[in-house]
């Protein structure tokens, strides 16, 4: 097998739609596309909690008993069950629920009350500013590889599965303040370790942690009638190439405090597996296939030289294989 | 018929299928019905005629458990790792082809049709039933139903089925966990968990799986 280990690559930005519009003379004046993506600064990481403690998100008994109530649940089993309550979106085997741990109100588990007062929002990924609507779309584009669902995109702006389900973020966040990245917010990021990551490594952490519930082969576990029992973490139901898990870091930090399930905990910022262990094991899983980035751009090359110029394994080579064919749909 | 549907499942689960010799499957109801002779008292003695166990005395349901691991709780029980003052003679006694046999015998048995807790207190068993299936997150404690499974009917052979189980042998577990007296659990995933729990909350979970009917582990 052949490893992978690199050091953090830096990331860059596309730089195209800015020198589009400075060629036909449209840039603002003296600001030239690199200027603005200087400028644009990416979201500090969320302080450490103090005394005060995490947000304190309300308790599912408050939920009132009216039309906006009704909405606040309707979003809430949409992020739980999302493969019953917008199955139609859904192309894989994943419901939210599986990267926001707590029903998407656990701390470092890049709870939604967290998330709620930093949007609209710009964000590299798509070089925009970003409403939540757009945001959530994005999730059913990549984690939920909506492009293999029954209606092949992700709900359409608007749609009442969206409102419902920004219903139940801004119910959860309410008291909590407006623009500011809040303790708890994300997964806590995990720095590259002095032996960068090794698949070979993350295969043993794999085994040993990992496997009893995602199975020997990442598929997870499902029951007879469909229902998720433990998500599939490659292979065709697992979150695409084009989803913020697929990066090692990213999956290195939701990991870190998450897993495994109940032995990290992501409210006492409580970890089972060291930082080398996190990376190392983020970077077995995703060594793997899964379904195809939705922004394919032709061949693996173009694809991930316009989007995966970042800590990913797409298009590397791994086990004799260059990363990227896709699975399933 | 529960030994082809044991063996389909036991397939289906990834798991070798044990050749379920009519031999093996005369040991284990010798073993059950009458002890094995070398210590190993029958074990329906405690754990009933029909395998459900009983709730005042803290003896589990053991008919319909999934077959692998109550063959590792026989091992276990024998050893250091769960510690348990009556089962450890038993367990000791014995040999690894009868813990196989009996748990053969009582994983193939249907588990009975109504739920310990049937009747229970319906205040404690709503406040069980959100433990269970939401988990306690407030301070980081996992849906049960994230591991045992979505109806608590247990997922293979390392997470064991609670619905339908005697809710006096769950705390008992919860607590031997708390106490260290049980170490058994594949890479102290409920050890972790136990230490978590307060006795209000651990009784409340346990009296809601108690009071749902169980279901044969597949």
């Amino acid at each position: 097998m052949i490893e992978s280990i690199r050091k953090m690559r830096n990331q860059t930005r596309r730089v195209g739609a800015g020198l589009l519009l400075a060629a036909v003379g449209l840039a603002p004046a003296a600001v030239l596309a690199e200027d603005n993506l200087k400028a644009q600064k990416e979201l500090k990481q969320a302080p450490d909690v103090g005394e005060a403690g995490y947000h304190k998100y309300p308790s599912v008994e408050d939920i009132p008993d009216d039309q906006f109530g009704a909405a606040v649940r309707r979003g809430m089993k949409a992020f739980n069950q999302t493969r019953q309550v917008a199955g139609e979106y859904v192309g894989n085997g994943q419901n939210c629920s599986n990267c926001h741990l707590g029903k998407g109100m656990a701390p470092n588990s890049a709870p939604l009350w967290a998330a709620w007062g930093v949007y609209p929002k710009y964000r590299g990924k798509n070089d925009h500013v970003n409403t939540m609507d757009e945001r959530i779309r994005g999730c059913f584009t990549y984690s939920m590889n909506a492009k293999g669902s029954e209606k092949g995109h992700p709900p359409k702006p608007d749609s009442q599965i969206l409102k419902d389900m920004q219903a139940y973020m801004f119910w959860s966040a309410q008291g909590a303040p407006i623009g500011e990245s809040i303790p708890g917010r994300g997964y806590r990021e995990v720095p590259m370790p002095d032996k960068g990551y090794s698949v070979s490594r993350g295969e043993k952490i794999y085994e040993e942690q990992c496997a009893i519930c995602h199975g020997d082969d990442g598929s997870g576990k499902y029951a007879e009638d469909g229902k998720q029992i433990f998500p599939a973490l490659w292979g065709e139901k697992a979150y695409n190439w084009g989803a913020g898990m697929h990066r090692v870091n990213t999956a290195a930090a939701f990991i870190k405090y998450n897993m495994p399930l109940g032995k990290a905990n992501p409210v006492e910022k409580h970890a089972a597996l060291s930082d080398q262990e996190a990376w190392d094991v983020s970077a077995f899983i995703n060594s793997h296939e899964r379904p195809q980035d939705p922004r394919w751009e032709g061949s693996k090359k173009a694809t991930a030289d316009n989007w995966h110029t970042h800590e990913c394994l797409y298009n590397s080579e791994v086990r004799g294989h260059v990363l990227g064919e896709g699975s399933g749909n | 018929m529960p030994q082809a549907t044991l063996a389909k499942a036991l397939v289906g689960f990834g798991l070798v299928a044990l050749p379920m010799t009519s031999a093996a499957a005369g040991l284990g109801e010798k073993i059950a019905q009458q002890g094995n002779g070398k210590g190993a008292a029958a074990c329906q003695t405690c754990h009933g005629a029909d395998g459900s166990g009983n709730g005042a005395s803290g003896y589990p349901r053991l008919a319909g458990m999934n077959a692998d691991y109550m063959v590792k709780q026989l091992k276990d029980l024998a050893g250091d790792s769960r510690q348990n003052a009556i089962m450890k003679p038993m367990a000791s006694a014995l040999t690894a082809e009868e813990r196989q046999a009996v748990a053969d015998y009582y994983a193939g048995m249907e588990p009975p049709k109504k739920a310990p807790n049937a009747e229970g207190d319906a205040k404690q068993i709503a406040a069980g039933k959100k433990i269970a299936q939401d988990g306690l997150w407030r301070k980081g404690v996992p849906a049960c139903t994230s591991c045992h499974g979505p109806g608590g009917q247990g997922v293979g052979a390392s997470f064991p089925g609670l619905a339908g189980q005697h809710a006096n042998y769950i705390t008992n577990q919860i607590s031997d966990w708390q106490a260290d007296k049980r170490a058994n659990d594949p890479n102290q995933l409920m050890d972790v968990v136990a230490e978590r729990l307060t006795e209000e909350e651990a009784a409340a979970a346990a009296a809601y799986f108690a009071s749902l009917p169980a279901a044969s582990q597949d």
